[in-house]
């Protein structure tokens, strides 16, 4: 997708079929010849480590349904029966359940990488706004995925996250009825959840490939922020990257496989072990670890439809990000100011994910309102008032400089100028 | 702006609109199955009545049943319970609603048991005026089931029931 493709096939079996779909010249120039920025850092092999966690999300989904009933008198029983006596089903069942949880520890790190190098900056906002896309399709899969076991947790998560378009005026009732199939989640509920866990990750492979369409025509960005303009500046994607992604890859299966085998449960809720009981709420019911921050600010309005809208609105503000940060400079390394109170936000954000697992009572709510407040006021204020009065350090003129010739920009003087200027 | 051109509508024209407007009603008649499948089928519309029988139920005592899959509250209040939900003035409540609106029998409270928030079930005889309290979010109700603390915007909704003797009552 870089220009026309270098590929040349060499037999007349490869000639023939090239000329009529010429698909390997496409995966050659894509991913074998593909000029890469040569400073990428480990930052940037979390593309392909999502990649490989989609790819083993279908799998191991697609052979637990061999396994599964979406029945509520069955389900709970058929996740125990796949536990228990199904070969291997043990394996298959942490490695999903656990890899879900991979999947967001990765995406996570993936988004927060964007952020902190400007990657959404022009020319690449579409790439970005895809892959808010997908991130908002791994959401709805991972929150139906977690109603599948039928435990507690999975029936009262459901409620409580359907209910939450009761809060739209007239049409709210309505249109939890609609989700439901019903006047309260049961087993019409259950059975379009698995549908719909079923369709959409196939709907995020879609989306995946427009996301690296978009990414190999800009090309990705790279720790500096300054674009490519000589062949000085890249490495051929093979073998320089796909050994680097090959190596983080396995790092991040060591970190997977740990959990999947000394800790499967660890993420989890044991009261998802109780069987549903319409009758019966948890005393405390927590969403899934990835929701949590989004779940503090939910909680911390006190009004429900404004929860509502403060709770979707943290999630699209991603959305907006291209346009919020106006600073020309792309890389947060060059972004002294920024680079303090994006870190600031790293901070609210976990914290926000840790008043989120708490029961909302006494400080936690009141913490859990500042830290809203911090959010918003990140995105809506602050950001763009950065991109107005931030003085950046100077740049250097090319990837290739800014590699093999480590001259480090004369930090005092450039000090000096940039505070004599104001 | 250029010279206004008035043109005579073609046949073609008529054609163009006819057809799309054609083409909309076929692809709604499709698609509106393909949402409608969603709604509560018959069967589910079908829900029989529940009966409960209120001789069983000691005063002081919330019994849960179940009606169209969700809990239903039956509430045997004491006389206390019911003085405390009628002294409240109007002014206090966020969803205003006399205690005599609530309750056909003043010492039967029958109530939907799902928090208006977000739908948890709430925990009886907890709270600050020892009616319910959510676990989920922190919603407090009063004797008469009317919200008074925390997120909830509604009173706990009222099912339909009556009363076929002194000591059965159908909901539904």
């Amino acid at each position: 997708m870089s220009g026309h493709s270098t590929y040349i096939p060499k037999s007349d079996l490869a000639r023939w079929f090239e000329s009529r779909l010429p698909i390997i010249g496409l995966i050659h120039s894509s991913f074998i010849v593909f000029p890469n920025p040569r400073n990428l850092n480990y930052w940037w092999t979390f593309g392909g480590i999502l990649a490989f966690m989609l790819m083993s999300q279908i799998v191991t989904g697609v052979v637990l349904v061999m396994h599964y009933t979406p029945e509520t008198t069955l389900a709970f029983d058929s996740v125990e029966h796949i536990m228990r006596d199904v070969n291997y089903g043990w394996l298959l069942r942490y490695a999903h359940a656990n890899g879900a949880s991979m999947f967001f520890i990765a995406v996570y790190i993936h988004m927060f990488r964007g952020f902190y190098y400007g990657s959404y900056k022009a020319p690449r906002e579409v790439l970005w706004l895809l892959g808010v896309v997908i991130y908002l399709l791994m959401m709805a899969t991972g929150f139906m995925g977690y109603v599948l076991p039928w435990g507690q947790m999975s029936f009262w998560g459901a409620t409580v996250i359907t209910s939450l378009f009761s809060a739209i005026p007239v049409v709210g009732n309505s249109i939890t009825t609609w989700l439901w199939g019903g006047y309260s989640v049961d087993n019409a509920t259950l059975n379009r959840f698995f549908s719909l866990h079923y369709l959409l990750p196939f709907m995020i492979l879609g989306v995946v490939i427009l996301h690296i369409w978009a990414l190999h025509v800009a090309g990705p960005g790279n720790p500096v922020g300054v674009e490519k303009k000589s062949p000085k500046d890249t490495l051929a994607f093979h073998p320089y990257f796909t050994v680097k992604d090959g190596f983080a890859l396995v790092c991040f299966l060591i970190f997977y496989a740990w959990f999947v085998f000394y800790i499967p449960n660890f993420l989890g809720d044991a009261d998802n072990y109780i069987e549903a009981n319409p009758l019966q709420t948890p005393v405390h019911i927590v969403p899934e670890w990835y929701y949590l921050p989004f779940y503090a600010i939910l909680r911390s309005i006190p009004s429900k439809l404004g929860g509502v809208i403060a709770m979707f609105g943290a999630i699209v503000l991603f959305a907006f990000l291209p346009w919020l940060d106006r600073s020309p400079v792309r890389s947060g390394n060059y972004r002294p100011v920024f680079k303090i109170f994006f870190w600031i936000f790293v901070a609210v954000t976990l914290a926000l994910g840790y008043i989120g697992s708490q029961p909302p009572e006494g400080n936690m709510v009141l913490y859990g309102q500042l830290l809203t407040a911090y959010y918003f006021i990140f995105f809506l204020v602050i950001l763009p008032l950065i991109g107005l009065f931030e003085t950046p350090l100077p740049l250097p003129a090319s990837i290739a400089e800014s590699v093999l010739s480590p001259v480090k920009p004369p930090a005092a003087p450039a000090a000096a100028t940039s505070s004599a200027e104001h | 702006m250029a010279t206004e051109t008035m043109v005579e509508p073609t046949r073609r024209d008529f054609l163009f609109i006819a057809t799309g407007a054609a083409g909309a009603i076929a692809v709604g008649s499709i698609v509106w199955p393909l949402i409608d499948q969603m709604n509560p089928d018959a069967s589910t519309l079908a829900a029989a009545n529940t009966e409960v029988d209120l001789a069983n139920i000691a005063e002081g005592q919330i019994v849960t049943v179940k009606w169209r899959g969700k809990p239903v509250f039956v509430r045997h209040r004491t006389q206390k319970e019911i003085d405390a939900a009628r002294a409240v003035p109007m002014s206090e409540l966020r969803d205003p609603a006399t205690d005599e609106s609530r309750a056909q029998k003043p010492e039967w409270l029958i109530v939907i048991g799902i928090c208006t928030h977000l739908g948890c079930v709430p925990l009886g005889h907890q709270g600050q005026y020892d009616g319910w309290f959510c676990p989920c979010h922190g919603s407090v109700y009063d004797t008469a089931a009317r919200i008074r603390q925390g997120p909830a915007p509604y009173n706990l909704y009222l099912p339909p029931y009556k009363f076929l003797s002194d000591s059965k009552v159908s909901i539904g």
